[in-house]
């Protein structure tokens, strides 16, 4: 039961608080706790890395900060706006205005270009970036027009950050993103990440299995069976190739 | 114009259904080529029906009597609510064709030559109207000079009460009273033996002795004016010179068979379409919903970025929209290029001056709505299903399906079954809703084919009732006037007669409360061997010696029942009013008819033995001369030989039904092949994974197709008897559907309808297994493990 230390002392306001989070998954006979009492908050700018092992709740935390879904009991704020009391059409018009997604498995859609996945996204925003910047930023300005089946999965991986950050998102949840890659492409996707938190001052949140990514963030939270098990700030924060795997 | 990136996701996800959504199409195309069809000739008959009676001034009220001075048509014309009244002498004889030995009877309409008829005016097609002074010229009705390649200049023979006349044909004409001409008494037309004539109306007077007066008198109402009211009036008037009951334009008889048809059309293209539009909406159903539940990550993405429920809503419903666009566009072109097809069938079938197809645009409209209508039904659960997807779920790749071990293995037959088998029954049993899902849509399939062929059942047990159970006569013989039992034997001893009948039949109107009807009572020795009275399931009825036997739909017209008393005003003679009980009812498939016993019915009217017909039975070899013979006797006015009746039957209406029918057949095979196309392609991509891996496992192409289209094979087996019941059942619904009084068509579905049902499916199954194999050969084994599902 340990009370996660609060940041009153934060450089920058709070962009998420959570208090108390539970999450429950029923399925039948069978009850599911994914998350037993989570309080957390996010400040402005912050590159967070969410760890743990399998199981301990980390996409489901990471879900329902970005309004794909709601707990069971506790709250959520975004700047000031209740996320657990929205509705449905407001929690649709918090994530298209506000949060950009990179999912485990990409999600990318399979009928639709590379260009046209980011432009799935720009379409429906206001002021985005054009889909070949934001490709331009992953380093995929030479593969526009392919399909995802034409593409490796580390690209697969870079089309997903690159629609998720075309919409100049305020916040950036990325679960995975180098899960299925290899050492140097795994670089490439988390310094596109990087570059979104740095240059458009971003607020990020990054899960992973690799501790040494943990290396690149501002503060680490580490999760363990639905409960927050340390939440530690980096006094260095490295760059992505800096990193030791 | 940009395109949407959801809309060219749309636009690639329809392109790789692209052969589920043609079949879909082609579904909805048939259910819309059936609907414009059918209401667009409707619309074309009718709009050419309104114009032609207001342009040749159809009347409102026709009234036959025996014989009126003069002045009964001034009072007649002084009547409130009367607008125009007419007043002609109408007389039916017989026809001497030098061509046919076969007599043939031509009804005599006298006109006021030079005028025109003031109502129910001719419209000529060829020649001249008869000129002042040749007091034989004549005008003859198209159909029967088409049917006895009849031209002005040629000259006809009748027998005018009782001497053979040349008539002088000057032209060719058509007339609103006789769109449709149909001999009194008869069912069925025939064009080749029932001719009109419209000749000088002094001449026929002063040759049946109606000098200064008439027989027949039409009129027309004025606005506002109550037709009931102006019949009442009218039949008090005329009951004093034997009128025989007046008729509103509802019940004259061209305007009835014509209405009938024109309901006929409207309800068949009503109905039919909405079957063959549910069974699209159902395969857009199984396919979205298939859809829906393949793309569940994506929807979830498309969430996840921002999308609303109501895009992604209206995202899907759009994908089954375009489908129904192009069924409604094809069907809509095949639709209107068939209903100009139907409609050049009816000219041949009703006589109009002109029937030029219309196409009107409500009529295209309401295709083009219901086929959106069935897309946007079709759509519902799908987007139900996506719009209540939740994102943060749909994330996580679908669990893996439960599997258990089939009924027949748990029966302990696993050990006889081989693999390949055991996965074909596993799969059937993993999803029974899906796998029922399946079966009732080519259940649904089979039963569409036997509602569109079964009609041919139908019409055959219908003729075989009509003219072999019920007509054992070769021949039937109306008299002028009604004679005594002294012309049966002058009759009998005619050469050929093997046997005859007397038959006394009488006009009168039956009442009962507000019902009434008017129908010739027929009376009829008590058990008849020639035109016998015959039950459809009870057989052969003997006659009971007092009391009416109805046919079913005339007592449901009246709304009585056995036990029950109707009036019965006898529009004839001395036309005397009995209460007469209601003796038995018969069913009977084609029109409305009362039958008596000769002997109660001579009794009821007061005379002795006398009759108005004989039925004979003819040697076939003496058949000529007897024709020739009743030609020429005078006391003869009609001839009707059943031979002819089957011909003309056959010719006509039986015609009309094999078109419509051959279009049902191609539309129901149409939809057999969607059904069991899409049934076999979802099992397909529902499949092609496990095949795959199959494939990579290394099981040959052989049995990974046979796991396929095993359960293809399952599922025919299994619709295949639900279908033929199914469609009994339907057919079942057509038939009550059908019920008017010109016909009631006999519940029959022969084995060899079912079988040809079912032949379609198999052949229909067998394609698209073709199909479905070629694409597991082509299956690209990489390709398709690649991609997550
Ligand atoms: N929709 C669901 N229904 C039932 N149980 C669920 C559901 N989603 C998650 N769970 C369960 O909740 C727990 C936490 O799941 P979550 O996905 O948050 O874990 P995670 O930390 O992201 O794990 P991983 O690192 O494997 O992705 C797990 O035990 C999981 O089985
Ligand atoms: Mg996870």
């Amino acid at each position: 039961m340990s009370s996660p230390p609060s940041a009153p002392s934060a450089p920058k306001p709070s962009v998420f608080a959570a208090r108390d989070l539970t999450k429950v998954y029923r399925m039948g006979e069978v009850e599911v706790q994914a998350l037993r009492g989570v309080s957390l908050d996010l400040h402005e700018s912050e590159f967070l890395v969410l760890l743990g092992p399998s199981g301990s709740g980390k996409s489901t935390l990471l879900n329902i900060l970005g309004g794909l879904d709601v707990p069971t009991a506790g709250t959520v704020t975004y700047r000031g706006q209740n996320l657990t009391s929205a509705d449905e059409r407001a929690l649709t018009m918090y994530r298209r205005r506000h949060v950009g997604f990179v999912f485990q498995f990409y999600n990318l859609i399979p009928s639709l270009t590379a260009r046209e996945n980011v432009a799935l996204v720009t379409d429906i925003v206001e002021r985005p970036m054009r889909p070949e910047e934001a490709l331009e930023l992953v380093n995929l300005a030479h593969r526009l027009d392919h399909f995802p089946s034409q593409l490796s999965g580390g690209e697969q991986q870079r089309v997903a950050i690159a629609r998720a950050v075309a919409k100049r998102p305020d916040v950036l949840l990325c679960d995975e993103p180098t899960g299925a890659l290899d050492i140097a492409t795994g670089v490439l996707v988390l310094q596109a990440i990087d570059q979104v938190n740095r240059e458009l001052g971003t607020t990020t949140a990054v899960i992973t299995h690799n501790a040494a990514v943990s290396g690149m963030a501002d503060r680490v939270v580490t999760l363990s069976d639905g409960r927050i098990a340390s939440d530690r700030r980096n006094s260095v924060k490295l760059s992505p190739a800096e990193l030791q795997w | 114009m940009v395109i949407r990136p959801l809309d060219r996701k749309l636009l690639r996800d329809l392109w790789t259904l692209k052969g589920q959504a043609f079949a879909i199409s082609l579904v909805i195309s048939a259910g819309v080529a059936m609907f414009i069809m059918y209401l667009s000739t409707f619309h074309s008959l009718r709009l050419t029906q309104e114009t032609y009676y207001e342009r040749y001034r159809f009347g409102h009220v026709f009234a036959a009597l025996t014989r009126a001075p003069m002045n009964v048509l001034e009072r007649a014309a002084d009547l409130p609510g009367v607008a125009r009244v007419e007043a002609r002498v109408v007389v039916d004889v017989t026809l001497d064709v030098p061509d046919l030995t076969e007599p043939a009877s031509g009804r005599l309409i006298g006109i006021d030559v030079p005028a025109r008829p003031m109502l129910n005016d001719v419209f000529i097609r060829r020649g001249r109207f008869p000129a002042l002074g040749h007091p034989d010229e004549v005008l003859v009705s198209e159909g029967f000079a088409l049917a006895r390649d009849l031209h002005p200049g040629d000259s006809i023979g009748a027998m005018i009460n009782g001497r053979r006349r040349e008539l002088s044909i000057v032209g060719i004409a058509l007339s609103p009273e006789y769109i449709y001409s149909i001999r009194p008494g008869e069912l069925i037309p025939d064009d080749s033996r029932f001719g009109i004539f419209w000749m000088h109306g002094r001449g026929l007077a002063a040759a049946f002795n109606m000098e200064g007066g008439f027989n027949h008198l039409s009129l027309t109402l004025l606005p506002g004016a109550s037709e009931p009211d102006v019949i009442a009036r009218l039949d008090r008037l005329l009951a004093p010179s034997g009128g025989l009951g007046a008729l509103p334009r509802s019940l004259q008889t061209s305007h009835w068979y014509l209405d009938n048809e024109l309901a006929q059309l409207q309800s068949v293209g009503l109905v039919l379409p909405i079957v063959f539009l549910l069974v699209a909406a159902f395969l857009l159903n199984v396919v979205l919903t298939r859809i829906v539940s393949v793309q569940r990550e994506q929807i979830a993405a498309l969430k996840a970025l921002g999308y609303t429920n109501r895009e992604l809503a209206w995202h899907y419903t759009k994908l089954s929209l375009l489908i129904g666009a192009a069924g409604g566009v094809l069907g809509t072109v095949f639709g209107a290029w068939m209903g100009s097809g139907m409609t050049a069938i009816y000219n041949d079938f009703f006589r109009f001056p002109i029937l030029t197809y219309n196409l009107p645009a409500n009529v295209v409209f309401g295709g083009v709505a219901v086929s959106f209508a069935a897309a946007t039904l079709g759509a519902l659960n799908a987007v139900r299903r996506a719009a209540a997807l939740p994102p943060a779920e749909a994330m996580r790749p679908e669990p893996p399906a439960r599997y258990r071990h089939s009924l027949l293995e748990r029966a302990g037959l696993a050990h006889y079954l081989s693999p390949p088998v055991r996965m074909i029954l596993r799969n059937v049993g993993r999803q029974p809703a899906r796998a029922a899902t399946a079966v009732a849509g080519v259940a649904a399939s089979i039963s569409m084919l036997i509602l569109g062929t079964f009609f041919l059942d139908s019409i055959g047990v219908l003729l075989d009732q009509q003219f072999f159970v019920i007509q054992r006569q070769d021949v039937t013989v109306n008299f002028v006037l009604p004679a005594s039992a002294r012309s049966l034997h002058e009759v009998r001893r005619l050469p050929g007669v093997i046997g005859a009948e007397p038959l006394r039949a009488v006009p009168a109107r039956l009442r009962s409360a507000q019902r009434s009807r008017i129908v010739s009572v027929q009376g009829l020795v008590a058990e008849p061997e020639l035109n016998r009275v015959v039950d459809v399931t009870g057989g052969a009825v003997r006659l009971p010696p007092g009391g009416l036997v109805l046919s079913l739909k005339l007592a449901e017209v009246l709304a009585v029942g056995v036990g029950e008393v109707v009036t019965m005003e006898v529009l004839d003679g001395r036309r005397p009013v009995r209460e007469v009980p209601v003796a038995g009812i018969v069913e009977e498939y084609m029109g409305t008819s009362a039958y008596m016993e000769i002997g109660a019915l001579r009794r009821l009217l007061g005379e002795g033995d006398s009759l108005s017909g004989a039925f004979l039975r003819v040697d076939p070899a003496e058949a000529d001369v007897l024709y020739q013979r009743l030609k020429g006797i005078p006391f003869v006015a009609g001839v009707s030989l059943k031979r002819s009746a089957v011909e003309s039957f056959q010719r006509t209406i039986a015609e009309t039904f094999y078109v419509m029918i051959f279009f049902n057949l191609l539309f129901s095979s149409v939809i057999s092949f969607g059904v069991v196309y899409n049934a076999a392609r979802i099992s397909l991509s529902e499949r092609s994974r496990e095949l795959a891996s199959l494939r990579v496992l290394g099981f040959t192409r052989g049995e990974i197709s046979l796991i396929l289209l095993g359960e293809l094979a399952v599922v025919v087996v299994l619709a295949i008897p639900i279908g033929l019941l199914l469609g009994y059942i339907f057919a079942g619904a057509l038939v009550a559907a059908f019920n008017t009084e010109l016909y009631r068509f006999p519940l029959v579905v022969t084995p060899r309808t079912y079988a040809y049902a079912a032949t379609v499916v198999l052949i229909a199954a067998s394609l698209s297994g073709l199909a479905v194999r070629r694409r597991l050969d082509r299956l690209d084994l990489v390709a398709v493990l690649k991609t997550r599902e």
